[in-house]
């Protein structure tokens, strides 16, 4: 099945876990300004958000690239970044509707999520849940049991499964 | 590895900057932070001198795993003489700044002299530039940080300052990060304002790596980060309520002082803890609680985010402080309303965003408050010192009253603004400062809590609740419960909390951790991630280390056996109420055993044999 990853800003307490863990997968080094994924605090209201790409499957950046160095990788669904092809031109950060593609200067290439080839590192980090990686058709699923639970006699108890006690962090390089 | 082995020296009179290599030895003696910037101050300052001269210097500084993916990784720390105490202070914050400096590849940065005009530093990872701070002096931590933000076009700069109060010379003004995170104590900030620097602001973008095994560290960060979500108070009571969580369990035990710690409970307690932070107000239906907040890597969560009543008296027709804000923590709220008997959660809430606004530490002023109060019920001081505010205990207006004087250093403020021991002196009152060596008591009362008495009497930078908090043990069972009301072993339970304080202070990690974390699981994560063997047993011996440096640094600076006391009236004014009643703190039957098990004369001196064996 394919998955996504699902943000739920509201169980997020901007802690960064997910941009150290992305920042040292993708880049061998604890690094916010390089992960791909970002935490945005709203200080006047008290609310942080996670933010990355969400694979679109008519991706603009995979179709502005003038190189084709932007592919699907058809078992996650990602749109990927070939590093070698990318020729820095930057046109998908502008195609981008939602900014998720940016430019790394220290590479001259672009980066973004690639959700580290169906493992990602942002949701094994987060210690809240807010940074999960569901059942790409069932994204809805949680909202949803949450609103089948109410009853005129009171929510209805759902165990939900514990994620894995400890994740494991394996790099193949 | 995992320190980045350089050191930026400012030179605040010359304006000179420059880069040198970090002591690598001194690393594996002192760690990083707490133990690493004191054993530079130790070397580079003669401890007698003035502490707001030229002479001193100031340190900011991380610990090897700062901005790592450790959980908590993300503390600083700002280590200084103290113009407060006249001791050594190390005063500790999280927030991002610190991760920040580690990004932008500094371990540390020390800060010498005093700039003719105010200045701010500027560092975007190896290029630091002095720049002219003449618009910046006079502005709130908040409007500086607004304005640099403004003047950089980048919400991700990071930014330390002082406000208005360290200007105006309070004594225990703060160094205040991110808008609401603080190296709260001691008056860092203070020393800082008195070097005309208003602000580091930083932006680092190099990253951390270069440890000693990656994979290695890793799996150690990610099983400790397990042991701290399984645990009852740093996976569930911190996020949820906070350090407040503390507040209503103190007062059952009878030991949170209140009323300038004349008494032992406060009938109040329930109406300004974590509990009630939760609770929608019966004016607006919305709790004072936003939400939690962590700061940079922390799986914890403890910070509170507030939203005040807009409708509370204090904050009316005032839209400065109707969003969300860096809310009350237990030590605050003690301070600011147990102590001084308000019961009023907004009042506190609006006196602790002016200590960040302005950067002064809500412990001592909140104590000097009450000491003050005390004056003015006693008839020692009156409606013409305080300049017309009514000055009773339990009073929210006149609280509010304080803190916008002391925010500003005006009017009573500026005398509020000395701290409680001079304060004290000045009404002819000394007995009635609740301090040790000049320092505020935090919310813990040593006659219900017989091992924080010698703590707070033999900590090297004046009573604190950070330097051995040995409520983990006698209260919360932590590592192993030891009965509160007794003596027996405290010296002992004492020396191990301090040492393994100062190494945890040391590393880059919040000592919160330590409510869930031993060494046993520190020391794997700075095995995997720094050069050198580090065990808990190493752990331990830097820790002690530490502490002795940090004696001695005192006892150079004058500072004497004598000064390990506590005030009369926790030694000789029994708890009235609670399970101490008819109690005073025994410290007499502590502090000698404590002397010798340190390995120290009778009369507090380093022997020459502990100097030995711990390498001084």
């Amino acid at each position: 099945m394919l998955r996504a990853l699902q943000l739920e800003p509201a169980k997020c307490t901007g802690c960064q876990q997910c941009e150290l863990a992305c920042s040292y997968e993708n880049e061998g080094v604890f690094n916010p300004s390089k992960s791909r994924i970002k935490v945005f605090t709203f200080h006047h209201e008290g609310r942080f958000a996670p933010y990355t790409c969400t694979q679109c499957d008519e991706a603009w950046c995979m179709h502005a690239c003038p190189v084709e160095a932007i592919t699907l990788n058809a078992a996650t669904g990602a749109k990927e970044v070939s590093e070698a092809d990318c020729v820095g031109c930057k046109v998908c950060t502008i195609a981008c509707p939602f900014g998720t593609v940016n430019y790394n200067h220290d590479t001259g290439k672009v980066m973004k999520c690639d959700l580290c080839g169906g493992d990602p590192w942002c949701a094994k980090a987060c210690p809240t849940g807010a940074i999960t990686y569901v059942d790409m058709d069932n994204a809805g699923f949680e909202r949803m049991r949450a609103w089948a639970q109410q009853s005129p006699q009171g929510p209805a108890t759902y165990n939900a499964p514990r994620p894995k006690d400890v994740a494991t962090f394996t790099r193949a390089n | 590895m995992a320190w980045t082995g350089n050191v930026m020296r400012v030179n605040l009179t010359t304006g000179e900057i420059s880069t040198e290599a970090l002591n690598k030895q001194w690393a594996q003696e002192y760690l990083g932070q707490r133990g690493l910037a004191t054993k530079y101050l130790y070397e580079e300052i003669d401890p007698k001198i003035d502490a707001l001269s030229p002479e001193n210097k100031l340190i900011m500084v991380t610990g090897p795993l700062t901005g790592t993916m450790a959980s908590t990784g993300g503390r600083y720390s700002v280590v200084t003489k103290s113009p407060l105490t006249g001791a050594v202070a190390c005063s500790n914050s999280g927030g991002f700044i610190g991760a920040e400096l580690k990004m932008a590849g500094w371990d540390m940065i020390i800060f010498e002299g005093r700039s003719p005009t105010p200045v701010y530093l500027h560092i975007e990872n190896e290029r630091a530039e002095l720049l002219p701070a003449d618009d910046l002096w006079g502005k709130s931590v908040w409007d500086t940080d607004e304005e640099l933000h403004r003047r950089y076009q980048d919400p991700l700069l990071r930014i330390s300052c002082v406000g208005r109060s360290a200007e105006q010379g309070n004594l225990y003004a703060g160094v205040i990060n991110d808008l609401h995170r603080a190296a709260g104590r001691s008056g860092v900030g203070t020393v800082m304002a008195s070097k005309h620097l208003k602000a580091v602001a930083c932006r680092g973008t190099k990253g951390v790596g270069n440890l000693k095994d990656p994979m290695r560290f890793l799996q150690a960060t990610e099983q400790a980060k397990k042991v701290l979500a399984d645990n009852a108070v740093t996976g569930q009571g911190l996020p949820q309520y906070g350090t407040q969580v503390l507040m209503n369990v103190i007062n059952e035990i009878g030991a949170l002082p209140t009323h300038n710690m004349q008494e032992v409970q406060f009938e109040g307690a329930n109406k300004i803890s974590g509990e009630a932070m939760h609770e929608p107000r019966p004016t607006d239906h919305q709790p004072n609680l936003t939400t939690n907040a962590a700061c940079f890597g922390c799986t914890i969560a403890c910070g509170r985010i507030s939203t005040m009543d807009k409708g509370h008296f204090t904050i009316e027709n005032k839209p400065k402080y109707w969003g969300a804000s860096g809310g009350l923590e237990y030590e605050a709220a003690w301070a600011l309303g147990t102590d001084t008997g308000v019961d009023d959660l907004e009042a506190l809430t609006y006196a602790n965003y002016l200590c960040n606004e302005d950067g002064f530490d809500p412990i001592t002023f909140g104590s000097t408050v009450a000491a003050a109060m005390e004056l003015y019920e006693t008839g020692v001081i009156t409606d013409k010192d305080t300049g017309g505010i009514e000055l009773k205990f339990g009073s929210a207006r006149a609280l509010a009253q304080c803190a916008e004087l002391t925010a500003k250093g005006e009017g009573f403020g500026k005398i509020l603004g000395l701290g409680s021991k001079r304060l004290c002196e000045k009404y002819g009152h000394p007995e009635l400062s609740m301090t040790v060596k000049g320092q505020e008591f935090p919310a813990y009362d040593p006659r219900g809590i017989q091992g924080m008495g010698l703590a707070y009497a033999t900590s090297n930078r004046g009573a604190c609740h950070l330097r051995g908090y040995t409520v983990a043990s006698e209260v919360l069972g932590i590592p192993e419960k030891t009965d509160p009301l007794v003596t027996d072993g405290k010296p002992e339970l004492v020396k191990a909390f301090q040492d393994a304080t100062a190494a945890v202070d040391s590393s880059g990690l919040c000592v919160f951790t330590t409510f869930a974390w031993t060494l046993d699981d520190i020391a794997p994560q700075l095995d995997a991630a720094c050069e050198g063997d580090w065990t808990a047993d190493k752990l331990l011996e830097v820790g002690e280390r530490i502490w002795n440096l940090e004696r001695d640094f005192n006892l150079r600076a004058g500072l004497t056996g004598k000064d390990d006391t506590l005030p009369k009236r926790l030694r000789k004014d029994a708890a009235k109420t609670g399970p101490a009643k008819g109690m005073v703190n025994e410290l007499d039957k502590m502090l000698p055993h404590y002397y010798e098990i340190r390995g120290w004369t009778p009369q507090g001196e380093l022997t020459d044999d502990t100097r030995r064996r711990l390498g001084l």
